[in-house]
């Protein structure tokens, strides 16, 4: 069977290499994303919003094709007003993380969707599931998607525990965010988040220029210690 | 009779001059010939029964059940035509495994029993169909507890605490009137219900029945399955008693 591969999308295809993030806590679940959207190396939007509202309290962040990822948000958005006037009541992160699962395993050879559904409701609380390239879902503590997604796992493994506040909740996901937005090239420009709770949703912007800072080499290299009668040697010209 | 001749009664997508459909009222016709059907809603589960009238010494027994389960957590249980009550469970159990399939959660009864409801009054639109011959009868308990619809050959569904269908319903619904079903348990709703499914059988009329009993219960871990053999005995032996000082 063919292959679904993110980085073979058709020529000009404008792409989410992405990093996105969705961190469940007590009372709710903070999600992240970077802003970045490019056509091969050129950055077609540096300030997109990939957190996409599904539901009053559900959302999803999406990774892959913008174009694939925006019709199936649509798609489902449609799903779960529908399913509210059948109804008469909220649908659940689950059930809306099983529409999304649906599609993406009944075309996974047509899309190229990384996505990872999050959100809070009455029966089941704070949910984080994440339906990745195949079309399997899964539901977790934490997630993170997206290229940039690949540069932070040990990072997540290592700094990541259970019982978090909301606060410390955002500052994993912010410094997760930045510290993928830096190693990637397919990631960029600002961090935007959301907080959902019971009580609603609470949006977030770190701009660019104020990105949390980790180590970025200079110290090292502007520290090289210079001993005494220590001279530059210059490099050789070749012939 | 007054529609018959009338030429009004025709088709299902004719209307008589008040404003009836003649041939919902004949599909409803079809139903108060049946063997009477009932479901208790009580406080932890629900409890069906049919008087299931056997036309023939010859039949197997346990054959042309009708009650029937839609999915692991619902029951229905038709009065009518057999086969049409057939359909509306099989259309029924598409739905709910659809509804599973989408969503990977169960289908609530109110949810089914719209479906249903809007699958049978689309029979009553076209000259080309009829209307259903059967009632249904669906029972269940989901998210919301315990719940219990009558679907109509019209379409229509109401809620209820307890429902009969079929030729003794109204015998039926005298003596589910006179219980209090909210705070009976369902191992003596269903008691209560095969005594008022032997009282209501006309045995001058009809020879031979059989009960059928099922329930959605604590014991049985939210399945809709049918009563234990022991309580299904133990229910005949009481209605019988019950028969004997009525009255």
């Amino acid at each position: 069977m063919d292959r679904v591969d993110v980085e073979q999308l058709k020529k000009g295809e404008v792409d989410l290499g992405t990093s996105i993030m969705a961190v469940q806590f007590d009372k709710g679940v903070v999600i992240g994303a970077d802003s970045r959207t490019t056509t091969g190396s050129y950055i077609a939007n540096r300030v997109t919003d990939k957190l996409t509202q599904l539901h009053d309290r559900i959302y999803c962040c999406r990774s892959g094709s913008a174009a694939d990822t925006q019709a199936l948000a649509d798609y489902v958005y449609r799903f779960l007003q529908l399913e509210l006037q059948f109804t008469q009541e909220p649908p659940t992160v689950h059930n809306a993380a099983n529409v999304f699962q649906s599609m993406c395993y009944s075309n996974k050879n047509a899309l190229s969707a990384g996505i990872i559904v999050a959100g809070w409701d009455g029966i089941n609380g704070p949910g984080v599931y994440n339906i990745p390239l195949g079309g399997g879902l899964f539901r977790q503590p934490w997630a993170i998607g997206g290229s940039g997604s690949t540069y932070v796992y040990g990072y997540c493994d290592a700094t990541f525990k259970e019982g978090w506040g909301q606060d410390e909740t955002i500052e994993f996901v912010k410094n997760t965010l930045a510290l993928a937005m830096s190693r990637d090239g397919s990631s960029g420009g600002v961090i935007r988040m959301a907080v959902i709770t019971e009580d609603g949703v609470e949006r977030l912007f770190i701009p660019g220029n104020e990105l949390p800072k980790f180590w970025e080499g200079k110290e090292v290299l502007g520290a090289t210690p210079k001993l005494p009668g220590w001279q530059d040697t210059p490099m050789a010209v070749e012939a | 009779m007054t529609s018959i001749g009338t030429g009004y009664d025709l088709s299902a997508s004719t209307y008589s001059p008040d404003g009836r459909i003649f041939q919902i009222e004949y599909a409803n016709k079809a139903v108060e010939n049946s063997g009477t059907a009932i479901g208790l809603r009580v406080k932890d589960g629900i409890i069906l029964a049919v008087e299931k009238l056997v036309h023939s010494k010859l039949l197997v027994p346990g054959a042309n059940r009708r009650i029937q389960t839609i999915d692991r957590h619902i029951g229905v249980a038709t009065a009518g035509l057999l086969a049409d009550g057939r359909h509306i469970a099989n259309r029924a159990r598409s739905d709910a495994a659809s509804f599973r399939d989408l969503r990977d959660s169960p289908a609530s009864l109110k949810w089914l029993a719209d479906q249903i409801g809007m699958y049978m009054q689309a029979y009553t639109l076209y000259s080309s169909v009829r209307p259903f011959g059967a009632s249904a009868i669906v029972g269940a308990v989901d998210k919301d507890g315990p719940s219990l619809y009558v679907v109509e050959p019209s379409g229509v569904y109401y809620g209820y605490h307890g429902a009969a269908i079929g030729k003794g319903r109204q015998l039926a619904k005298t003596e589910l009137e006179k219980l209090k079903l909210s705070e009976l348990t369902t191992r003596e709703a269903a008691i209560e219900a095969a005594r008022i499914i032997y009282l209501v059988h006309d045995d001058t009329k009809e020879k031979e029945f059989e009960l059928e009993l099922s329930w959605v219960s604590p014991e049985t871990e939210g399945r809709h399955v049918p009563v234990p053999a022991d309580l299904l005995e133990e229910a005949e032996r009481k209605a019988k008693e019950a028969l004997e000082t009525f009255e």
